[in-house]
């Protein structure tokens, strides 16, 4: 006999999960219990939000499932916003909830919340389990649906007598069978013939590259085609890291808080490839104006956001790495010049040099800086506000990753995203860029830090301020300053220094320069306080 | 314009607040939904009625081909297909009104179910055109309370073996 709780713990091990993410309850107990001495890690974060957040992190560094469990009531719904920022994003998540006993179901008995009611709207599906037998199905399903076609959360909710019954053997399936999903891998070829027509017959084409490309592991793929056509690429912030910052081909990020560069050329094309981007408000504001002069070749694995924002002209639904191998092999096209030096020209024309402010660290040229001092394949994990625009527009990526809240936007993001990322790439540089705001929404998780001695580098931009919403006051409320002041600001040294990790404030850019030269050369966590000045811009 | 979607879904618990979770967060506007077993148990079958322009039942259909335990989605095409509406009405008969009810239902082919001293309840199987000619019949009387179960639809083979 075998119950639901060891059948959960085995159903982790046969999907190779090594690390997981969660706080404990009464109605999680049992699969805590049987997850105890194994050589399953579970971190324990100092709350669940934090946890889809880690699990978030490690996913995408690891481009494999992310697992974080939490009790029911309280814990679960702790883990929503977690699991709609993984849903925005597209990072695949298998998200397991304890349950009160399914006979009291439904009578707000303790702690007793209708969590796969309340996720509906932002999970890529849920289930709750209401017969032991169906758990190996389940968990087989779920990380399938987590992982394939357009990945996204999954949530498992196992009432604590489901953990507990027993049954007689464990069998995990092979294969899954979900009549309603198949998602299409291969590109229709005749779609992508008319799109390479299409892409002969363009005079002034753009790629614009979305986080699809690197979820698919396109990005090799996507270079490629990029050299061998002449295309330049512009990136969503999803896609930063498609290329290389000062890759000749690459124009930048576009959007309101973009290079005006990309944003120029986007609207001056008069053919734009959608590689896995969306179109969110925030990249591209007025797409119908885009459309205006130029065809749109969109590739996605997800069809439903194929016309969603953006009028397209060829549809091409299909896995990104195998659309690009499939467009690769018959592309026969070279960009013409004048486009590309036009493209340079925007570039130099619109590049503003960072102004210094005496008495503070430059944001702006600090981030640029410290792209030359972390390690190529270095993981830099933004969270959101002023900082997050900054380390978009002024990482200079190579080879290495950028992680932010996109979609949701979700502050605090980048303190448990870096923890999960440095927890699945420990020989990476990791990197959490957040400001005073953001780092104060997840700052308790400097906890799990020093207990797992887990090696980040945050960079705490303190300016005083909600810098971002004070920014938008600036611009739209007279400049009058409704509830953005961080006043009485702690004293974020200390602060680490009690929870036993480093730290140290710098006041200049060359003295920020130094500190994150050094701790980036010790194997322990450190937290760099940067002091900005209030007025620096996000721009 | 009037679109109907037919919508096969596994027949789980759960699944159509999966899928009437779907119209309100994405703002669609829905007329009616019916959803039965069909012949095969395991199965159900959802019919929607839902007002919007080609870009909105696009995105409808696509939005409900994401819902995991949705295996089909279908959008009919006028004319091809007939579709079917049960209402009960109930309307005011007073004894002397009995009589003109009794031949309104018999000229519009609905069946009298309930008699009582001053109500009669009418039941009506036909198509949402039908219902509000018999609606505009029966008001001058004083309609009590209609109950509807929503449109269901069903594809005419006759016109799909002329295709």
């Amino acid at each position: 006999m075998i119950s639901g709780a060891e059948i959960m713990v085995k159903c982790l091990q046969e999907e190779n999960v090594s690390v997981l993410f969660g706080y404990p309850g009464a109605v999680i107990c049992p699969f805590f219990d049987h997850l105890y001495n194994t050589e399953i890690k579970a971190v324990l974060v100092r709350q669940e939000q934090n946890a889809a957040h880690c699990a978030s992190g490690y996913a995408r560094a690891l481009s494999k499932v992310g697992v974080c469990v939490a009790t029911s009531g309280p814990g679960a719904l702790n883990l929503i916003t977690g699991i709609a920022t993984a849903y925005m994003d597209s990072i695949p998540l298998v998200c397991i909830t304890g349950q009160v006993r399914s006979d009291v179901l439904g009578r707000d008995v303790f702690q007793e919340a209708d969590i796969t009611g309340a996720c509906e709207s932002f999970v890529k599906h849920s289930y709750l389990v209401k017969d032991t037998a169906d758990l190996p199905r389940v968990f087989k399903e779920a990380f399938h649906i987590a992982s394939t076609g357009r990945p996204g959360p999954v949530l498992i909710d196992v009432p604590v007598d489901v953990q507990t019954a027993e049954i007689e053997e464990f069998v995990y399936p092979d294969k899954v069978n979900i009549i309603g999903y198949k998602p299409s891998f291969k590109g229709h070829p005749m779609q992508i013939k008319r799109a390479l027509d299409m892409i002969s017959e363009s005079k002034r084409p753009v790629i614009c590259a979305g986080g699809g490309v690197l979820s698919s592991g396109a990005k090799p793929r996507l270079r490629e085609f990029s050299e061998k056509t002449g295309i330049p690429v512009v990136s969503t912030m999803m896609g930063i890291g498609v290329m290389a910052s000062d890759d000749p081909l690459y124009v930048g990020m576009l959007g309101s808080h973009g290079r005006k560069a990309a944003n120029v050329t986007i609207h001056n094309a008069d053919l734009v490839i959608l590689c896995g981007a969306r179109v969110g408000d925030r990249a591209v504001a007025s797409p119908d104006q885009v459309v205006e002069h130029a065809n749109v070749i969109h590739i996605d694995i997800d069809p439903a956001e194929i016309g969603k924002n953006m009028k397209t002209t060829v549809p091409i639904v299909g896995d990104m790495k195998n659309v690009l191998g499939q467009m690769l092999r018959d592309v026969d096209y070279t960009t013409p010049e004048e486009w590309t030096a036009q493209i340079d020209q925007w570039k130099k024309e619109f590049y503003k040099e960072p102004e210094k402010t005496e008495g503070f660290v430059e944001p702006k040229s600090f981030i640029s800086a410290l792209s030359g001092i972390v390690k190529p394949k270095a993981i830099m994990v933004a969270d959101v506000g002023q900082n997050q625009i900054w380390c978009a527009n002024n990482y200079r990526i190579k080879d290495g990753r950028f992680f932010t809240s996109g979609g949701m936007g979700t502050m605090g993001y980048s303190v448990p995203a870096a923890i999960g990322a440095k927890m699945a790439r420990p020989r990476r540089d990791v990197i959490a860029v957040c400001g005073d705001g953001s780092f104060q929404m997840s700052m308790n998780e400097l906890a799990t830090i020093a207990q797992e001695n887990v090696n980040i580098k945050i960079i705490v931009m303190r300016n005083t301020v909600l810098g971002m919403v004070h920014e938008l006051q600036d611009m739209h409320y007279g400049s009058r300053y409704a509830v953005t002041e961080l006043s009485d600001i702690p004293d974020f040294v200390k602060l680490a220094q009690a929870y036993g990790i480093d730290s140290a404030m710098a006041k200049s850019n060359e003295e920020a320069e130094k500190i994150a030269r050094e701790m980036l050369k010790s194997d322990k966590p450190f937290v760099l306080v940067c002091d900005v000045s209030p007025s620096t811009s996000s721009k | 314009m009037k679109y109907t979607l037919s919508v096969l879904v596994e027949n789980h618990p759960g699944v159509l607040s999966k899928v009437s979770g779907l119209f309100s967060r994405r703002a669609f506007n829905i007329d009616s939904l019916a959803v039965g077993v069909t012949e095969d148990p395991t199965i159900s079958r959802m019919t929607i009625v839902a007002d919007g322009d080609e870009y909105i039942i696009e995105q409808l259909e696509k939005q409900l081909n994401k819902v995991i335990p949705v295996i089909k989605v279908r959008t009919y095409t006028e004319g091809d297909y007939i579709s079917r509406e049960l209402s009960l009405i109930k309307v005011n008969s007073p004894t002397n009104k009995r009589l003109d009810i009794m031949k309104i239902a018999e000229l519009m082919d609905a069946k009298i179910v309930d008699v009582s001293v001053n109500t009669m309840t009418l039941q009506f199987a036909d198509t949402l055109e039908r219902f509000e000619t018999l609606c505009d019949l029966l008001k001058p009387y004083g309609i009590r309370e209609i109950v509807r179960t929503g449109t269901v639809a069903i594809e005419k083979d006759s016109v799909l073996s002329r295709k």
